[in-house]
Parts: structure tokens; C-alpha cells; sequence
């Protein structure tokens, strides 16, 4: 199995004013292809840092990062762009759909950044919109759907350009539990057809899901 | 992303938000139809000028009293002295003296009521000589012009402007009706067709015309003087030299230098760029103050673009980490800004034609549209909008997604 991320002592430190937060204090790990890994930890920890790092949202201070066999460690801004287009597909917490446009619009998104024709981007986004169980919602905007429904709406957004990892932050956090058991089974249905998912957390019955579960504190994983 | 669907984009965001996009396009729409309407009525007003000195004849100078001081000097009483006679009109119709000059028609006017049966008009009275019509380019409707032995014998006859004649004359055929001016009955020989210039003051269709002895005798001026001399060049290109024949030979005539003369030469030419350098001057300051307007209106578009952005800060970090560049937002709020400045163009373009058409019943004031201004005119909030977009635009692009994103 190839290694889909490849993390190599990744620190990342901010500074606010005169002082040196430490947020990540060296992180190493690697995904392999088509893992489903929860990463776990209290707020506080590094794991938002972390899933900046691994979205290519932020570059780390030092260490070295791969992601899809390429070094993204020192990309600039535009090349990061690109990068979390082709490679990257996110489901926020907040499910960051826009609300102006329709379902089918909204997954369509990430195409038109990718420079895909107009009718092919509108087939694939409703494929993956069947894919998530929405074929019958894709006129719909984001107001109309419950909670549950625009969280997959963004999973399927995730899965468009077909990417090689799907990133999701705090998935559940919004969702009642019926709603939440629906995502959840999707993810595991998603890790069951081989994408490679890497699920954040801070509810351990979610982590539970996971195929396995990293474990973050004080900017640095625990065993 | 390819600029239709940034376009498309750029019209979702105006269209969710229609009452701020509305308000923030009046500001342009305003300024844009001001702009038009200024620019209209000084066009207009340089039209109507154009048409009323048009309206004097063709290949003419226009000689009058006093001098006309041009460069930095007093205006030697230009108007008030009396200094062009009869007979220096003759003097100028002579060929051998002034072979360019192909007529010449000396002018008395004064302000006079004219009265038919119980109807009064005061109209202005002007005295000439039977070269007048061929001079001014005036033809007749009805009856015929005043002849030599009229002119020659001071006769009590009268030819009528069409205006005049519609007020004292409300029915029938003037020709041959007798008028009473100052006191002396007069006989209607003629109307002179219309010009068909409408300018309110001052009309070339308002006017009672008799030979310039009975015009002397009836106003009770004991001196020969007239008021203006029309003199007519044979041709366009011999303007210049009838001008030069008839400036040398007032000069020999009056006993004055060239340097210093007591009368003044002017072309139709030299009457309009006189008249439009005015009209400019005015329509460059009300064409400045719509300008500043138009230039309010674009820090209104700045504003709501920085509020707007300040706003979408999600949107923005979501666009981010969907793939959008920094250059693809920043398109993206340009092509905004720009759609907003267009459309409040078009939009005020089209409200400033309707006052075009409405203005004129309002103020009675010609307005001329011009397709250029209009253009331009669009062009300008085009550039507006996306200058003061590329402030805002440049605001969102430097955003990075992980701020963005985390911002409520």
C-alpha cells in the first residue's frame, strides 16, 4: 500500500505579539491509501493546527510533509490552491455550503476551480450527489435541506474532484445524533469503497468509527 | 474558474443582496445621469446658438459701433456710439471701392408697439433698405418686400415678421391691412416666412420691417447713424477679404487709425465661438460637479464591497479551500464591483435620455443627447466600479483560508 500522507517532524509555531505559541511539536505520522483514521483530542491540543496542515490550509515552520507522493511542505499560496483542489476534499463542522446557490451548484464548485467544462461538471456533481443518497435534492438550496441533508451535500462536494483524501473537521459537531449516525454511516461506506478518510474529532464514540485513531495532546501524538 | 462563471457568480451575489446592490448603484446612477444631462444642455444650448447666428444669413459680417476692444483694453462704448451712418452703408456697396462685398443692408432697431384695430404689440422696429432679405437670406410668404421708391421716399409701409403678424392679425390676410405705429398708419406689404429658429428671446420671426427714413421718422431720430450694417462677402472664401475692404474703407471714412477704430467687424464665426466659449465654460463646471457625483457614487460601491467582504469572510475561506486562487477572488469581487458600476451606467444613462426628453418641457431649454457622452459615460462607471473594487478585491484576496474560514 502507498503512503497517501507522510508527515516527518512538523512543527508549527504562531506568534502572537512576544509571545511563542508551539501549537504542533513535531508531528510524524503516515496514512496509507484507503485508511480511515480518526484524529482525537481535546480542544487545546493541536489538532485544528494539525488539520490545517494536513488540508494544505497552512504550511508547517519546519518538517516536511507529502501528500499524494508530492512535497507540499514549501509550496506557495497558488500552488496550495491547486493542491487542495485536486487533492483535498473538506466537510467543515459548519458544512460551508453557499446558501444563494442549489445543491447541484454548490458541488459543483470545486470543478469550476478546476477549470471542468460546464456539462461535465454538472454531470459529476450530480453523480456524486446520488452517490451520497441526494438525487432527489439537487435543485434544492441550502436553507431547504435539514441539517443531516447539507452535510452530505458537502460530503458529496468532498468527493467531486475525486480526491485522494477526504479531510473532515468535527463532521458531527452540528448534527443531532440521527443525523450524525446517517454522516458516520456514509463515511464508512465511503472507507469501504477505498477513500482514504482522515476524520477530526473530539468525541471518541465518532473516533470509534475509524479504522484506527491518532491520538493528539500538547502538539504532539500520544502513542 | 472561467470568467462566465465568475460572471455568473458575481450576478448571484448582486441578486441576493438586490436592496444594498440597488442603493449602492444609485449613487452611479445618479452621477451617470447627471453627466448626461449636463452635457445635454450645453450641447443643446450651443445647437440653439448655432441655429439662431445660422439663422442671420449666410457669409456675413456684422459691423457695429464702438469699438470692441479685444486684447486688455476698455470697450470704447460699443453700442452706445453712434458712429455707422447711411452713408457709409452706400459706401461699402460700392464695387469699386469693395469689390468682395456682394450687399450690404444697414439696420435701425428700436422697441415699438404697433397697433391693429384694438390689438397692441410691441415688437422691434427695424429700418433697412431693400437689400435686407437677399442680405439676411429671408424669403416672403405673402405680398412682397418694401421697394427702391418706398426705401428712397420714406413710405408708410410695413413687412411683417410671421410672429408679429399671427399677434396682430389673428385672421385673415395682413397684406394690404393697415397697422398704426407710433401714431402714423401704416400699410402691411408682406410676411416674411419663418425661420423656424425658436430661441425665446430676441426672435428673427418678431419683427416689423420699414424702410429705414420712415423707421428715423417715426422713432423721431434726427441722425443719419444706424444701429448694426449687415455686409455679405460673395463668397465663403472672399469673407476675409470683404472683411478688410470694409474695415479699410470705415477707417478712411471715419478718419480714424486701424489700431484704434470706432466701429467692430464680426463674423457669424467669430459671434458663436464668442457665445460657445461661454456655453463651455458652464457646461465644464456642471459637467465637473455631475463628475464629483459620479466619483461619490464609486466610494459608495467601495464601501458596500468592503462591507461585503468583511461579510463573505466564510465564503471567501470556503472558495479558498475548494481551490480558488487569491487572483480567482479577487476576480471575482472586480467583476462584482465592475457589474455594479455598469449597470448603475446603463441605468443612469437611460434616466438621463428621459430627462432629455422631459427637460425641455420643463425649463424650456434645448437638450442635444450625444451617443459619445453616453458612451463614455458608461465606460466611466465601468472604470469606477472596478477602481474602487481592486481596494475591497485585494482585501479578500490576501485573506488566508484558515482566518477566513475561522471567522463568524
Amino acid at each position: 500500500m502507498a503512503a497517501i500522507i507522510r508527515m516527518r517532524d512538523v512543527r508549527k509555531t504562531y506568534a502572537t505579539g512576544a509571545l511563542e505559541v508551539e501549537a504542533l511539536r513535531g508531528v510524524s505520522m503516515t496514512i496509507e491509501d484507503g485508511e480511515f483514521v480518526a484524529v482525537a483530542g481535546p480542544s487545546g491540543s493541536g489538532k485544528s493546527t494539525l488539520m490545517h496542515i494536513l488540508g494544505c490550509l497552512d504550511v508547517p515552520t519546519s518538517g516536511s510533509y507529502w501528500l499524494a507522493g508530492g512535497d507540499v511542505g514549501e509550496l506557495p499560496d497558488s500552488h496550495l490552491a491547486t493542491i487542495r483542489n485536486q487533492h483535498i476534499g473538506f466537510v467543515f463542522q459548519q458544512f460551508n455550503l453557499l446558501p444563494t446557490m442549489t445543491a447541484a451548484r454548490n458541488v459543483e464548485l470545486p470543478l469550476a476551480y478546476a477549470g471542468v467544462p460546464r456539462p461535465q461538471r454538472r454531470e459529476r456533481a450530480l453523480a456524486a450527489l446520488a452517490r451520497v443518497g441526494l438525487a432527489d435534492r439537487t435543485e434544492h438550496r441550502p436553507g431547504e435541506l435539514s441539517g443531516g441533508q447539507q452535510q452530505r451535500v458537502a460530503v458529496a462536494r468532498a468527493l467531486v474532484t475525486d480526491p485522494a483524501l477526504l479531510l473532515a473537521d468535527e463532521p458531527t459537531g452540528n448534527l443531532d445524533s440521527g443525523s450524525s449516525a446517517e454522516v458516520l454511516a456514509l463515511f464508512t461506506e465511503l472507507h469501504a469503497a477505498g477513500r482514504t478518510i482522515v476524520l477530526i474529532t473530539h468525541e471518541p464514540d465518532v473516533a470509534a468509527r475509524a479504522q484506527r485513531t491518532v491520538l493528539i495532546r500538547d502538539g504532539v501524538l500520544a502513542a | 474558474m472561467n470568467w462566465t462563471d465568475t460572471f455568473a457568480s458575481g450576478l448571484d451575489a448582486i441578486r441576493a443582496h438586490r436592496l444594498r446592490s440597488a442603493l449602492t448603484m444609485l449613487g452611479i446612477v445618479i452621477g451617470v445621469s447627471s453627466v448626461i444631462l449636463t452635457v445635454g444642455l450645453g450641447l443643446g444650448a450651443q445647437d440653439q446658438v448655432r441655429r439662431q447666428i445660422d439663422a442671420l444669413g449666410s457669409n456675413l459680417l456684422i459691423v457695429s459701433p464702438g469699438s470692441d476692444t479685444s486684447e486688455g483694453g476698455v470697450r470704447g462704448g460699443f453700442g452706445s456710439a453712434s458712429t455707422l451712418t447711411l452713408a457709409d452703408a452706400t459706401a461699402l456697396a460700392d464695387r469699386s471701392v469693395a469689390p468682395d462685398v456682394a450687399d450690404v443692408a444697414p439696420v435701425t432697431s428700436d422697441s415699438t408697439t404697433l397697433k391693429a384695430g384694438t390689438t397692441n404689440w410691441t415688437t422691434n422696429l427695424v429700418g433697412t433698405t431693400t437689400s435686407w432679405p437677399a442680405v439676411r437670406g429671408r424669403t416672403l410668404d405673402a405680398g412682397r418686400f418694401l421697394t427702391e421708391e418706398e426705401v428712397s421716399g420714406s413710405a408708410d409701409v410695413v413687412v411683417l415678421g410671421p410672429d408679429t403678424a399671427a399677434e396682430l392679425f389673428l385672421v385673415g390676410n395682413p397684406v394690404g391691412r393697415t397697422v398704426t405705429i407710433g401714431g402714423t398708419p401704416a400699410t402691411v406689404v408682406g410676411v416674411l416666412a419663418s425661420t423656424g429658429t425658436t430661441g425665446t428671446e430676441s426672435s428673427e420671426d418678431d419683427v416689423a420691417i420699414v424702410p429705414v427714413g420712415t423707421a428715423k421718422r417715426l422713432t423721431g431720430s434726427a441722425t443719419a447713424s444706424v444701429s448694426t450694417i449687415y455686409v455679405q462677402a460673395r463668397s465663403g472664401e472672399l469673407l476675409s477679404a470683404a472683411h478688410q475692404e470694409t474695415s479699410a474703407l470705415l477707417t478712411t471714412l471715419h478718419g480714424v487709425t486701424a489700431a484704434e477704430p470706432d466701429f467692430s467687424i464680426a463674423t457669424q464665426e467669430s459671434l458663436l465661438e464668442t457665445a460657445n466659449a461661454t456655453n463651455r465654460t458652464l457646461t465644464i463646471l456642471l459637467g465637473g460637479i455631475a463628475a464629483i457625483s459620479l466619483l461619490v457614487g464609486g466610494i459608495g460601491v467601495m464601501n458596500i464591497m468592503l462591507v461585503a467582504v468583511t461579510e463573505r469572510v466564510r465564503e471567501i475561506g470556503l472558495r479558498k479551500a475548494l481551490g480558488a486562487t487569491a487572483g480567482a477572488i479577487r476576480r471575482q469581487f472586480l467583476v462584482e464591483a465592475g457589474v455594479l458600476g455598469t449597470v448603475g451606467g446603463v441605468l443612469g444613462v437611460g434616466i438621463g435620455t428621459a430627462g432629455a426628453f422631459l427637460l425641455p418641457d420643463l425649463i424650456d431649454q434645448p437638450v442635444s443627447l450625444s451617443v459619445l457622452a453616453a458612451a463614455v459615460a458608461i465606460g466611466v462607471a465601468l472604470v469606477i466600479g472596478l477602481g474602487f473594487g481592486v481596494y475591497p478585491a485585494g482585501r479578500a484576496a490576501r485573506l488566508t483560508p484558515i482566518d477566513a474560514l475561522r471567522g463568524e
